[in-house]
């Protein structure tokens, strides 16, 4: 967001102008203004109430605009009661545990976006390619998992996913006889509690997805501007998240892992966009002083092409992390949370709290928490992203 | 290898197969999904990996198109009562269609505030529409059907009415429409303005002549981007719409996912032709896609 132009020494006639200026400007901002206003600030504001009430379902029949409710049906107030009860697991919930959701939720978020930035930039690259024949047919396939409705393809992976006759399954079988391979076909993918191939396929995918977020993060604190005792300060959290991150991709199951491939398959589309975006702005004489001056394909992709595609990537990696960090219809249609809530979103409890237990205090507050944890990780990777992006200015 | 057309050759080559593998992989969900559809076992998976399973016939997409949906009737006892495809596709079109247009009129005039005017508030006011992007709307529902439920339109409360369903499902997607609407406005340079304000244009004339017709990719995206949203929604769908001549196409869908047996030829009919309204508007939006999507400032 960029700061508005700091205004110079008002004169009566400029601060009228700015008022009329601001009038305007509102009258623009009311029609959605209003409407956010209204269904959307005041159910938060609303919900901001429950959480610090004991609201259930027998409290539905509360109405704040029908005063003969109000005695009959308000639900009591209990504080801070449900936050101390969502944060601490403290409730008779089956596999509820907060700081594992919060967990696997962070690592399912990066290890999403890291395949989606990756695969969608080398694609966006491929398509962008000169002489490349067929542009057309491949644009035109490629936006197929972005426009077919998301819970669409979550029931045709879960299906696919399945153990008695499943895509994949029958997939591992065919790669087998073709190559004379012995990979498992009989994978319970959705029920399985144990990880893949002893954890050895976790080792991997953890080491691939952590250590280049790994050098990222510690490049932004080695270049931020402060004292090098305070850049000393945040390392052992730092390596406390990148310790648990690890053990989580290690040991979690199987559906960990089908969730995944579902989502990468879902999700690298919108990279592709944003990126052939960027890669179309960028000016032709570019690569021609670069040619000239005798830069390989690769000097021209490194020092131009990926620099340049930054500051379109980054915004786009934020807006796809709130998107991957609340994705209900994967997790929801696949794994339903499973095995045993081992790959439960925040969201897809959220959903559960309030439609499966109708703990609707509770799932307000839960809720909430939610909202700071992602305010948290927002302004984080701004920070992280910021840093490094005065490297290139 | 230093003959320039045989490198040529080589490139075309490998970028080819890297494009065809991930075509494969994009195509073979589709497939699979066609595979069940056309199967008349009603099974709910392909014994083996052919496209095309023994017997196959389209009977299944001709029950989705043409026979009475015996899940979604206003009395269960007659079958006469219940939705038809075509009642189920209009009812989506109207709600996708809304939010589509509801995202797209509110979303322009306020990014255009937030774009192109200095005023009191600007900051606080986006930074409470970006903030509201990260709000989880889980426990809101409950405040959400008693506060539709109080307005009344005609002789219904809103809440039960396919436009109320519009307006809540805009609520959600302006965030976005807002910040990404503002961002491309941002690049559209003001001295195009200033010159119709010199000529004697209003601000209100300058908005709806200059900024909207160049800003047509990214309103083609708003307007994608609201019709998803309206199209595949049904958590709210279920909650709030009590008459079954108003159910949508994802809830039939939904509905279809029985908890002991599912339909599953017929299901799998309605899934592809569930899919092909938004396939066709994204292919015919697509030119705008690459460059609407600014995310809030692509291009600085």
């Amino acid at each position: 967001m960029d700061v508005p132009v700091p205004l110079p020494t008002p004169s009566p006639t400029a601060r009228r102008k700015r008022v009329t200026e601001s009038v305007r400007a509102w009258l623009y901002i009311l029609p959605a203004g209003l409407l956010m206003l209204v269904i959307t600030m005041f159910p938060q504001l609303y919900q901001m109430w429950m959480a610090f009430t004991d609201y259930r379902l027998a409290n539905l029949r509360f109405n704040i605009f029908n005063s003969e409710t109000w005695e009959k049906f308000a639900p009591p107030i209990v504080w801070f009661d449900n936050f101390v009860k969502v944060l601490t697991s403290d409730l008779a919930i089956e596999n509820y545990d907060f700081v594992r959701l919060l967990k696997f939720n962070v690592t399912w978020t990066m290890a999403n976006v890291f395949f989606h930035v990756i695969l969608g930039v080398v694609i966006a690259l491929a398509l962008n390619n000169k002489v490349l024949f067929g542009r057309k047919f491949y644009r035109a396939v490629f936006v197929l998992p972005w426009a077919i409705p998301g819970l669409i393809i979550a029931f045709t992976w879960r299906n696919m996913f399945d153990r008695r006759f499943g895509a994949i399954n029958q997939i591992i079988s065919r790669i087998n006889t073709a190559f004379g391979t012995a990979f498992p076909t009989d994978n319970r993918w959705l029920d399985a509690t144990e990880p893949p191939g002893g954890g050895g396929p976790g080792i991997v995918l953890s080491l691939v997805v952590i250590l280049p977020l790994l050098i990222m993060v510690l490049n932004s604190l080695y270049k931020a501007r402060m004292p090098f005792l305070l850049k000393l300060l945040p390392v052992p959290i730092i390596a406390w998240v990148v310790a648990e991150m690890f053990k989580m991709i290690v040991i979690s199951p199987m559906a960990f892992w089908a969730v995944l491939i579902a989502n990468i398959w879902l999700g690298w589309p919108f990279m592709t966009v944003i990126a052939t975006g960027a890669l179309q702005s960028i000016p032709e004489e570019l690569y021609e002083a670069a040619r000239m001056d005798g830069a390989t394909g690769w000097q021209q992709l490194v020092n131009i092409t990926l620099p340049l595609l930054r500051p379109a990537m980054l915004p786009a990696i934020m807006v796809g992390t709130i998107w991957t960090f609340n994705n209900f219809n994967v997790i929801f249609f696949i794994t339903q949370g499973g095995p045993f809530g081992r790959t439960e979103l925040l969201v897809t409890q959220a959903y559960k709290l309030v439609f499966t237990q109708r703990l609707y205090g509770v799932a307000a507050a839960f809720s909430i928490v939610v909202f700071f944890v992602l305010l948290i990780i927002t302004l984080l990777q701004n920070r992280v992203t910021r840093a490094t992006e005065a490297y290139y200015e | 290898m230093n003959n320039p057309r045989l490198q040529g050759v080589i490139k075309q080559i490998l970028l080819q197969a890297f494009l065809l593998a991930v075509t494969a992989a994009v195509i073979f969900p589709i497939l699979w999904m066609v595979s069940i559809a056309i199967d008349p076992r009603n099974i709910d998976k392909p014994l083996d990996l052919t496209l095309i399973p023994p017997g196959a016939s389209f009977e299944s997409f001709r029950a989705v198109l043409f026979d009475n949906n015996p899940l979604m009737c206003s009395n269960p006892g007659d079958t006469s009562t219940c939705m038809t495809f075509g009642k189920l596709l209009l009812n989506s079109l109207y709600v996708a269609g809304g939010t589509a247009l509801f995202s797209v009129i509110l979303g322009a005039t306020a990014a255009y505030a937030f774009s192109r005017f200095r005023f009191i508030g600007r900051q606080a006011g986006m930074l409470a529409f970006i903030a509201l992007l990260m709000l989880p709307a889980t426990a809101t529902v409950t405040p959400l059907y008693v506060l539709l439920g109080q307005v009344k339109l005609g002789d219904e409360v809103l809440r039960s009415t396919l436009i109320g369903l519009a307006i809540a499902y805009t609520s959600g997607a302006l965030p976005f429409a807002i910040w990404n609407l503002k961002g491309y406005f941002d690049t559209v340079p003001q001295e195009l303005e200033e010159a119709a304000l010199i000529d004697g244009a209003s601000v209100t004339q300058a908005f709806f002549r200059i900024i909207l017709p160049l800003s047509l990719p990214a309103l083609a995206v708003t307007v994608l981007l609201g019709f998803m949203t309206g199209w595949t929604e049904f958590v709210l769908a279920w909650l709030f719409l009590d008459d079954p001549t108003k159910f949508t196409l994802a809830m039939a869908l939904r509905s279809m996912q029985g908890q002991f047996t599912t339909p599953w030829s017929t299901f799998f009919a309605m899934a592809l032709l569930m899919s092909i309204p938004p396939v066709l508007l994204f292919f015919a939006l697509q030119r705008y896609i690459v460059s609407g999507l600014t995310v809030g400032g692509v291009k600085g």
